[in-house]
């Protein structure tokens, strides 16, 4: 058995973050557990700029943006472990790890992070008749052939689900010479951020098709085509609307699941919505000493929250494992209202004596609306939209001190006002 | 004349309405910082992106290393550059920020290597 005060599992913008804000935070020993070769995650496939702008004041590619926090770990004693794979947790936080070196690893830390990431839902997950031709795979998968391997998968493409990956392949196939017919989206909506459909699609007149899907694949051993059907309000296709489009390629983008497999193990709570477990204001679970951000904590589409989420996970680890937690702990659940899907944390200690910030998404498309933050009934804040949409993550600031003048049978509920 | 933009500066995605008419820019509005303002002169005047891509590698660890224009090119410009990239390798080891193509096709944009090979 080997002792650490802090143990991260996954090694993305999550992860770093996550570990060195707790060493900035006086933690003695802290490991990093990373399943793939390098430290980034995700990070280093997504070679197009739009990271850090927010957090750095610079526009970054993804690789660009990993690279200054690995840059960062370098100059403190926390250690990697890097082609490593964590495998359970246990009740008392001994972490099991595996990797061809140490072969199994058994390791006793104090608090633990997770920061798994998320992947990608596949095609088992949908409803499509047709063969297993080649050709069709997710999108991330097709961003790792060509920004990683240097291998375009294929030249006439069609992109299933508006996702921010779909959107930003859709663009990257098309600089590379391949033809991008379509993006079939089954909602009203896109799920991707507006500023991708303009610079990955709009910009090359690529066509998004809303309320549309597929619904079959031909072709023996190469995908040689797909049907698409428009759908109705229950999703369903109709009749009469099939369209077939001669592609070789099918992309997946049809949604991002977090990788909480180690999380249920342990028993922890989880949130039907998120699919990520429920947490506090510093992102600790029910489970003692266990702390969750980034995506396998809910699905975030800037990076910028990621690091800034994750930094709070690194105090509240830090406070945990230094004894420096709040003394009194009074837990007030966080309540959804009309328009709004869910809200990060779920759950927030009144006696915690800071500002803290409510992540949540909208269920559907808002136009000139307002956010409102209720606690125990009165309005602290309302604030105009021109635009709220289930792409883009939103936040609203509950201050100190209503936090302060709340009870334990409190309150706190964000809706959206039309 | 108004026009409707989104911003594309930054992943927040501004929703910006530019008034303008033949000789200039009147108004711009809707967006939360200055980078907005320059995006929405710029997108109605000359529009420009940034662009992203790889460039093969020769005796690297990777096949390719990712690339970006270290400064937005004119929007119509993004295909030639593209061949222009795809018309060159670079041998390792590279590293970040290291200058692959100065000044390209003259838009005063150098194409930088965004990794390590
Ligand atoms: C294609 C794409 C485009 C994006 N575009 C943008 C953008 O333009 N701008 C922006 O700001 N954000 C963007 N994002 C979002 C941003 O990249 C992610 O939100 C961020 O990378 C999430 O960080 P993370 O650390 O939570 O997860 P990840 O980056 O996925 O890292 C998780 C890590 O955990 C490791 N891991 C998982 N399970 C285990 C285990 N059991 N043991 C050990 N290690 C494990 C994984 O290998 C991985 O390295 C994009 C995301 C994607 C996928
Ligand atoms: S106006 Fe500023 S904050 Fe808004 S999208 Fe543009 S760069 Fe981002």
């Amino acid at each position: 058995m080997i002792n650490y005060d802090l143990v991260v599992i996954g090694g993305g913008p999550a992860g770093m973050a996550a570990a060195l804000k707790a060493k900035e935070c006086g933690v003695g020993s802290i490991l990093i557990l990373e399943r793939a070769e390098t430290l980034g995650g995700i990070l280093e496939q997504c070679i197009h700029t739009g990271f850090g702008l927010h957090y750095f004041g610079e526009e970054l590619s993804g690789p660009e943006y990993a690279e200054r926090f690995i840059k960062e770990l370098k100059t403190t004693d926390i250690q990697v472990k890097c082609d490593t794979m964590a495998l359970d947790i246990s009740e008392n936080n001994v972490v099991t790890a595996v990797n061809k070196t140490d072969g199994l690893l058994k390791i006793q830390a104090k608090a633990v992070i997770l920061a798994m990431g998320c992947r990608e839902r596949p095609r088992g997950a949908l409803e499509m008749a047709g063969t297993r031709a080649s050709g069709i795979m997710t999108a991330g998968t097709a961003q790792k052939y060509v920004n990683i391997d240097g291998y375009m998968p294929g030249k006439e493409v069609v992109i299933l689900g508006s996702g921010d990956i779909g959107l930003i392949m859709a663009r990257r196939m098309t600089l590379e010479g391949a033809k991008v017919k379509v993006v079939c989206e089954i909602m009203p909506y896109s799920g991707g951020l507006t500023r991708n459909i303009v610079q990955c699609l709009d910009d090359f007149d690529i066509p998004l098709r809303l309320s549309t899907t597929v619904i079959e694949t031909h072709g023996k051993d190469r995908l040689e085509g797909v049907t698409i059907a428009k759908v109705d309000e229950k999703l369903q296709p109709i009749k009469g609307t099939e369209e077939y489009i001669p592609c070789d390629t099918l992309m997946l983008s049809v949604g991002l699941i977090p990788e909480n497999e180690l999380t249920k193990n342990v028993g922890i709570e989880m949130d039907r919505v998120t699919n990520g477990a429920v947490v506090d204001e510093m992102r600790q679970t029910d489970h003692k000493g266990i702390f969750a951000c980034g995506n396998v904590l809910h699905v975030h589409d800037l990076v910028d929250y990621v690091t800034l989420e994750s930094q709070l996970a690194g105090q509240g680890a830090a406070e945990y494992i230094l004894n420096k937690q709040p003394k009194e702990t009074v837990y007030v659940s966080t309540t959804t209202g009309t328009g709004v899907r869910y809200l990060v944390p779920q759950r927030v200690n009144i006696k915690n004596p800071n500002d803290v910030k409510l992540y949540f998404r909208v269920g559907r498309i808002f136009k000139n609306a307002k956010v409102v933050l209720e606690c125990d009934g009165k309005v602290i804040s309302s604030k105009k939209k021109v635009k709220l949409a289930p792409g883009e993550m939103e936040n609203v600031i509950i201050p100190a001190d209503v936090l302060a003048s709340m009870n334990e049978s409190g309150v706190i509920c964000v809706r959206v006002e039309e | 004349m108004i026009r409707e933009l989104t911003c594309v500066a930054c992943p927040l995605g501004c929703a910006i309405t530019v008034d303008y008419n033949d000789t200039e820019v009147l108004s711009v509005t809707g967006n939360t910082c200055k980078r907005g303002d320059a995006y929405a002169r710029t997108e109605i005047v000359n529009p420009t992106r940034s662009l992203a891509t790889t460039v093969k590698v020769n005796g690297g660890v990777h096949p390719v290393v990712p690339v970006r224009s270290n400064k937005p090119i004119p929007k119509k410009m993004m295909f030639e550059c593209m061949k222009t990239i795809n018309s060159v390798s670079v041998d390792a080891p590279v590293e970040i920020g290291q200058v692959i193509i100065q000044d390209i096709l003259g838009t005063g944009a150098d194409i930088i290597a965004a990794n390590y090979d």
